[in-house]
């Protein structure tokens, strides 16, 4: 809004001078009130234009953009929705290495063994019959014989799928788990951690005790008996993080809840009648959003690695899914054989994202910190 | 007498800003003076005058990205010069200093004992055992009482007065030639500050050193220094003899500063302004006096024998109960003010948020409009909290800083359904801004954008908004520069006339109470120990403590030159 001048500027406040009108005061230039007001650059604003002035944090933003990207693009099936197709040889290298030589794949057993027995048993076999017949239908029968390449541009796995394929099938649902399982931790660990700090007393004492109980628990021996209870699949390992991961973040908020309901600004609104919510919410939330930012993607990246742990261990993604995780941990067998493509790609693609992601999170930091605003 | 520092045309230029977008921001802009040997120079000016970055340039204490240029002359070397080895061989040595905030410029986890032992084996050399004898000889020296049990305190366990009087005889354990305090006395109370005064000028007598004395405080300026150079905006503005600098200022700025500080002996209706001293525009401070207040004017808030404890935990289940306030009682009448006064942990602020109930009190009744606040259910508590409102000490701390002033400003209307919708309630916003005196574009702008000054102004409007019969302002000026201190009087002045409000004024600084008070209540230990109209406190004291606490009052220069005299 760019705020048309008001005829109002000069008039006395309503009703805000018992003693009569209000004199017009002399440092103010009143009739200077046509030209249209400027409007101050705000908070979010400011701070895009000090995130694009760091260009880690610009060039960790494109890549974590590009990813975002290529998840959409998974999730609507545009790329990789034929992720279980067998489309190369059985554990195919990548493109630059070369077909593997002196192994002649898929002429193990040819059919020209088996159709000319030794012996000629037609006499006693009872099927014997039937068998130009059943040839004759499987003649018929269309089978569509692919031939299987030889390479594929980042190798195949044991199946022969794609390993780029899986790898961006794999990207949806472990960004996905870890940015989901990340939010929900971070609403639990926000929400319990204001009412900890702001309020203190018997319901601070209270959710200390449950971060407690919490934190007592080894965090691997927490998310298996979650893991137990809550059965497989990709929602379970979400919630199964989020219920897990709070902890961290609640103390954090805490603290800084506390510190804020003591400062002069949340008085100020107290004094003014805002209630215990809007003081919590509207007044500290956004000057603590900084520290809540970071230790979400803090729990992003962490949840990201959770999940490849869970999924390594068996408890993570259901088996017709795919995630680094479970890509990681098919990795372990094929290795001994020497095919470390599987593993190279999920860990390239992991280690890419994590990192993106992280020093972008940094950026906003740095960008919303209340503290550096004004330093400039 | 021959110089001992020469600062010549000194300039410091602070580089900021990222890759690309490189800015420099010059601070000090051409200063030159002498420090004598054995003398008392102040440096006196303004925030953002350049005093405290003229102070530290001497020794380079400055942050990194700091240039300067000029001259400074130690006994004939060049400090701009001179390398890091030789700056680190004269700091503490030669030169030591002393910094505001004595909290934070000891180091918490080491006893006062080592701290006060490090230059002492660092620079002069001494044995651990010698240097422990020492540092006990020199607290003594310093008026610390039961030295050898402090050696092993740490910082924590003393008193504000008390870490200064450590920083102090830190800096001379090696019995430097200049000593730079740096608004040393700022951070305590008036009688603490006394003794500060009369410790640094006792130690300078006996020690022949100079001292290089940085103050925004005319009064302690007066009384302390020798020479003053007066400072604003990064240049000298006028130097001189003190009593030549007092008795007769020619530059306009120093008779502005000297002019618009209220002072304990006259009061005027308004203070002079700096900027209109200078322009010679109206001469505010040579007006009638206020007009009388109505003596009979309606009650608005009455107390009675308000009491606040805090409980403090002790051993497993115990708790200990401390009375931060106790038996308080006063009237005030619409239109009136009353002033608090107090030292620090005298419980003048605790009682101000008792008022508003941002602190539940333990005992005793606050009658507001023939209603005890204190016992109102939370719906008309809401109703009340309108008719009495609060300004708060620190301006940089009690705005929002995510908020735009027009948010601010429009909460609490919205809250108390001020106003039909919000475009009325904008449009009172902007009376109301124009009435504290800012501009009509401070709506959309944020509070980083502004000085002390201007956030102070925008916390009274946001009081406004609601029609309040009541502000309490607790410190409401004393973050504030001497101008700018000026301008809010005059500012709550001015409201006070035209809407009738009653204040409970809040403050450390006598002077500022006695300009703006009709009544004045003295707090020690959470207890009024005196209460009357604010001419007879000053002129006629009851009380031994409000004695001391006047008596404690810098005056600034007194023709006869024994200013250090107590008064």
């Amino acid at each position: 809004m760019t705020a048309p001048p008001r005829s109002a500027y000069g008039a006395p406040p309503q009703g805000g001078a018992p003693g009569g009108p209000a004199k017009p005061d002399p440092r103010l230039p009143l009739a200077a009130a046509p030209t249209p007001l400027q409007r101050s650059e705000g908070v979010w604003r400011t701070a895009w234009r000090r995130f694009k002035g760091d260009r880690v944090a610009m060039t960790s933003l494109v890549v974590v953009l590009a990813f975002i990207a290529l998840i959409i693009a998974a999730a609507t099936g545009a790329v990789a929705s034929q992720w279980q197709r067998e489309l190369a040889v059985p554990n195919a290298p990548p493109t630059f290495l070369g077909p593997r030589a002196g192994e002649n794949t898929g002429t193990l057993a040819g059919p020209e063994a088996t159709a000319q027995p030794p012996v000629d048993l037609s006499d006693i076999d009872p099927l014997a019959p039937r068998y130009a017949e059943w040839a004759e239908r499987a003649a018929k029968l269309q089978t569509a014989e692919t031939t299987k390449v030889d390479t594929l541009p980042l190798g195949a796995d044991r199946l022969g799928r794609d390993v780029l394929d899986k790898a961006i099938k794999g990207t949806e649902i472990s960004v996905f788990v870890g940015i989901l399982a990340a939010l929900l931790a971070t609403v639990i660990g926000t929400v319990l951690g204001a009412l900890a700090g702001f309020f203190g007393g018997k319901v601070g004492d209270f959710l200390e005790w449950l971060y407690n109980v919490f934190t007592a628990v080894p965090d691997i021996l927490l998310i298996f008996a979650f893991a137990a209870v809550l059965g497989r699949g990709v929602d379970t390992v979400v919630l199964i993080l989020a219920l897990t991961g709070w902890t961290g973040l609640y103390r954090q908020v805490r603290a800084e809840f506390i510190k804020h309901s003591g400062r002069e600004y949340v008085r100020a609104a107290e004094a003014i009648g805002a209630s215990a919510t809007s003081r919590m919410f509207r007044h500290i939330l956004p000057n603590v959003s900084h520290v809540i930012l970071v230790r979400m993607s803090l729990l992003v990246v962490g949840f990201i690695k959770s999940e490849v742990i869970l999924s390594y261990l068996g408890l993570g993604v259901p088996i017709d899914q795919v995630s680094w995780g479970t890509m990681l941990a098919e990795a372990q067998g094929e290795l001994i054989l020497g095919h470390w493509w599987q593993l190279a790609t999920a860990t390239a693609f992991m280690a890419v994202f994590v990192t993106a992601f992280s020093l972008m999170a940094d950026g906003w930091r740095d960008a919303l910190d209340p503290k550096l605003r004004g330093a400039e | 007498m021959t110089a001992l520092l020469s600062i010549q045309a000194l300039q410091v230029a602070f580089r900021l800003g990222e890759r690309g977008a490189k800015t420099v921001v010059p601070a000090v802009k051409g200063v030159s003076f002498d420090i004598p040997e054995n003398t008392t120079l102040a440096l006196v000016g303004e925030s953002g005058s350049g005093k405290s970055v003229t102070a530290m340039s001497i020794l380079n204490l400055l942050p990194d990205n700091a240039q300067r240029s000029g001259r400074i002359l130690w006994q004939g070397r060049d400090l701009l010069t001179a390398s890091r080895p030789e700056l680190q061989a004269l700091r503490g040595r030669e030169i030591a200093c002393v910094f505001q905030d004595p909290m934070s410029s000891l180091n918490p986890v080491f006893s006062i004992g080592a701290q006060l032992c490090e230059p002492l084996i660092k620079h002069l050399g001494m044995g651990r055992k010698a240097a422990l004898a020492r540092a006990e000889e020199l607290l003594a020296e310093t008026g610390l009482p039961e030295p050898k049990r402090r050696l092993a305190a740490y910082p924590h366990e003393l008193s504000g007065g008390q870490q200064q009087r450590v920083m102090i005889a830190m800096a001379l354990a090696c019995e430097p030639k200049l000593l730079i305090a740096d608004e040393p006395t700022t951070a305590l109370d008036v009688t603490i500050q006394r003794q500060i005064l009369e410790l640094i000028a006792r130690m300078k007598d006996k020690l022949r050193m100079s001292v290089l004395f940085i103050s925004h405080d005319l009064g302690v300026v007066g009384e302390i220094s020798d020479r003053v150079v007066v400072m604003r905006h990064g240049t000298v503005r006028e130097q001189g003899d003190v009593a030549q600098i007092f008795s007769a200022p020619q530059d306009a700025y120093t008779r502005a500063l000297l002019a618009c500080r209220p002072s304990l002996t006259d009061t005027p209706a308004r203070l002079t302004v700096i900027d209109e001293h200078i322009t010679g525009g109206t001469t505010a401070g040579s007006a009638a006096p206020a007009a009388a207040k109505d003596p009979n004017a309606p009650v608005v808030l009455a107390v009675k024998s308000l009491a606040k404890s805090f409980f403090i935990k002790q051993g497993l289940f115990g708790k200990r109960e401390f009375k931060a306030v106790q038996g308080v009682n006063f009237q005030l009448r619409r239109g009136h003010t009353l002033g608090v006064v107090g030292e620090s942990g005298s419980g003048k602020t605790t009682m101000g948020l008792t008022l508003l109930r941002l602190h539940e009190p333990t005992g005793g009744e606050v009658i507001f409009d023939g209603q005890n606040l204190l016992t109102l259910n939370d719906r008309d508590r809401q109703l009340m909290r309108r008719r009495i409102q609060i300004v708060f000490q620190n301006p940089y701390a009690s705005l929002n800083p995510r908020f735009t002033i027009g948010q601010t400003l429009i909460e609490p209307m919205a809250i108390h359904g001020i106003g039909a919708d919000t475009a009325e309630r904008e449009d009172r916003a902007r009376a109301l801004l124009a009435k504290v005196g800012l501009l009509p574009e401070t709506f959309f702008k944020y509070p980083h954008e502004f000085s002390g000054g201007q956030r102070q102004r925008v916390a009274i409007a946001r009081c406004l908004t609601l029609n309040p019969e009541v502000l309490v302002l607790d410190e409401a000026v004393s973050a504030l520069d001497v101008s700018v201190q000026a301008q809010v009087l005059n500012l709550l002045r001015d409201l006070q006339d035209e809407l009738g409000l009653a204040y409970v004024f809040i403050s450390h600084d006598l002077a500022v109470v006695r300009f703006i008070s009709d009544e004045v209540l003295v707090m020690k230990d959470g207890q009024v120990v005196e209460q009357a109209s604010a001419a007879q406190i000053l002129a006629a004291p009851q009380q031994d403590y409000t004695r001391r606490l006047l008596g404690a009052v810098p005056r600034g220069w007194q023709a006869p030159p024994d200013a250090l005299a107590p008064p």
